[in-house]
C-alpha cells in the first residue's frame, strides 16, 4: 500500500509539516532536558560537596562517548546529504553507520555503570548520583529511541523511499548531540 | 549543502533551504578539536580555565551542531524562535527557583526542623545527602 502521510504531502510555515513536527519534538525536548539539567546545575551550586562524588566518574568514558557522538553525528548529516542528492542507498548505509555509533555509546554507557554500580555508587548514593543516572539515563533512551526510528527510516532510504525522513531523523539525532555535549561537562568534568 | 538542483522531487526545497557549500569533514575535525580542548583543560589545574574549556567550549560545540549540521542557520524564523522561547523557559525557571534551592537562609525564610530529609546513614555516599539537610540552615 502507498498510502503517504500527510507529513510527505503537505507543508506548513513554508516547510514539510514533518520537519516542523521534529522541531516541535524538539522544543519539548528543550523542556525536558533543560529542566533537568537547570535543576541540577542549581543543586551543584548550591551544593559544592558534591563534587567528591563527581570525582568517581570517568572523563575518559565520557570523552570517548562524545567522540563517538560527535562523529556519529556527522554520519547522519553525511546520510542527509547523500539523501538531498537522492542516493537513498548511500543515505541508508550511513544512517546505519550513525546507528552503528549510537550502539557503541550505549555499550560503552553500560560498561561504565555496571562498574560504578558495583563499587557502590547507585542512583541513592547521593544527590549527584540521582542527576547522573536520571540525565544520563534519560538521554541514553533517546539514543536507544534515535537509533530504532533511524533503523526504520534507513529501510526505507534503502528503497529510494521518503528520503525526506532522513533529514528529520538526523535533525533529533544532532539534538541528542547537543544535549551530550553539556552533559559532558558538567558530569565529567566539573569536579 | 552541495546538492543544489540534484534534489528529487521529494526533498525539493530542502536544497535551497540548506545554503551554502559545507565541508562536514572540516566540522567535525573542528569539533574533535575543540573536545580535545575541554578534556585537556582541567589538566591545568586552574578553575577558571576549566570552567572556560568545559562550558566554554561545550556552548561553541553545540552551536557549531546547531548551525552546521542541523542547519539552524538557514531555517526558517519560526524555528528559531520556538527555540529561543525553550531556551527562554529555561532560565525562567531557574530564576524562579534558584533563590529557594540556593539560598534558602535569611530572615525570612522559615523551615521547620525536619522541613529536608534527614541524610540516610548508608555505606556510600551519606555524607553527600546531609547536603540536603538543615545543617546551617
Amino acid at each position: 500500500m502507498s498510502v503517504k502521510t500527510i507529513a510527505t504531502t503537505r507543508s506548513a510555515m513554508g516547510m514539510p509539516t514533518g520537519r516542523l513536527a521534529i522541531w516541535w519534538v524538539l522544543v519539548s525536548e528543550i523542556v525536558v532536558f533543560g529542566g533537568v539539567l537547570v535543576s541540577y546545575i542549581m543543586h551543584r551550586l548550591a551544593h559544592p560537596e558534591w563534587a567528591e562524588q563527581a570525582a568517581a566518574t570517568n572523563l575518559w568514558i565520557g570523552a570517548f562517548n562524545t567522540f563517538v557522538l560527535l562523529t556519529s553525528s556527522l554520519s547522519a548529516v553525511l546520510a542527509h546529504q547523500a539523501a538531498e542528492q537522492g542516493n537513498g542507498p548511500k543515505a541508508a548505509r550511513l544512517l546505519f553507520a550513525t546507528v552503528g555509533g549510537g550502539a557503541v555509546f550505549l555499550i560503552v554507557k553500560s560498561f561504565e555503570w555496571t562498574g560504578e554500580i558495583t563499587h557502590g555508587f547507585t542512583i541513592q548514593s547521593g544527590g549527584f548520583w540521582s542527576y547522573y543516572y536520571t540525565a544520563a539515563g534519560i538521554h541514553a533512551t533517546h539514543v536507544l529511541a534515535g537509533m530504532l526510528i533511524m533503523i526504520w527510516v534507513a529501510r526505507s532510504a534503502l528503497k529510494n523511499q521518503d528520503l525526506h525522513r532522513v533529514e528529520n531523523v538526523g535533525i533529533y539525532w544532532h539534538f541528542v548531540d547537543v544535549v551530550w555535549i553539556f552533559l559532558f561537562p558538567l558530569l565529567y568534568i566539573a569536579k | 549543502m552541495s546538492a543544489h538542483g540534484a534534489a528529487p522531487t521529494h526533498v525539493a526545497g530542502h536544497a535551497a533551504v540548506h545554503g551554502p557549500h559545507r565541508n562536514y569533514i572540516k566540522i567535525w575535525a573542528i569539533l574533535m578539536v575543540l573536545l580535545f580542548i575541554s578534556v585537556a583543560g582541567p589538566f591545568a589545574g586552574i578553575r577558571l580555565v576549566t570552567l572556560i574549556t568545559a562550558f566554554g567550549v561545550a556552548l561553541v560545540k553545540a552551536y557549531m551542531v546547531a548551525k552546521n549540521f542541523m542547519h539552524l542557520d538557514v531555517e526558517k524564523p519560526i524555528i528559531r524562535w520556538l527555540m529561543v522561547v525553550a531556551l527562554v523557559l529555561m532560565v525562567l525557571m531557574f530564576s524562579g527557583l534558584s533563590p529557594d534551592v540556593m539560598k534558602d537562609h535569611g530572615r525570612n525564610w522559615q523551615k521547620d526542623e525536619g522541613f529536608h530529609p534527614k541524610a540516610t546513614v548508608g555505606h556510600h555516599g551519606a555524607g553527600s545527602d546531609s547536603s540536603h539537610g538543615a545543617t546551617g540552615h
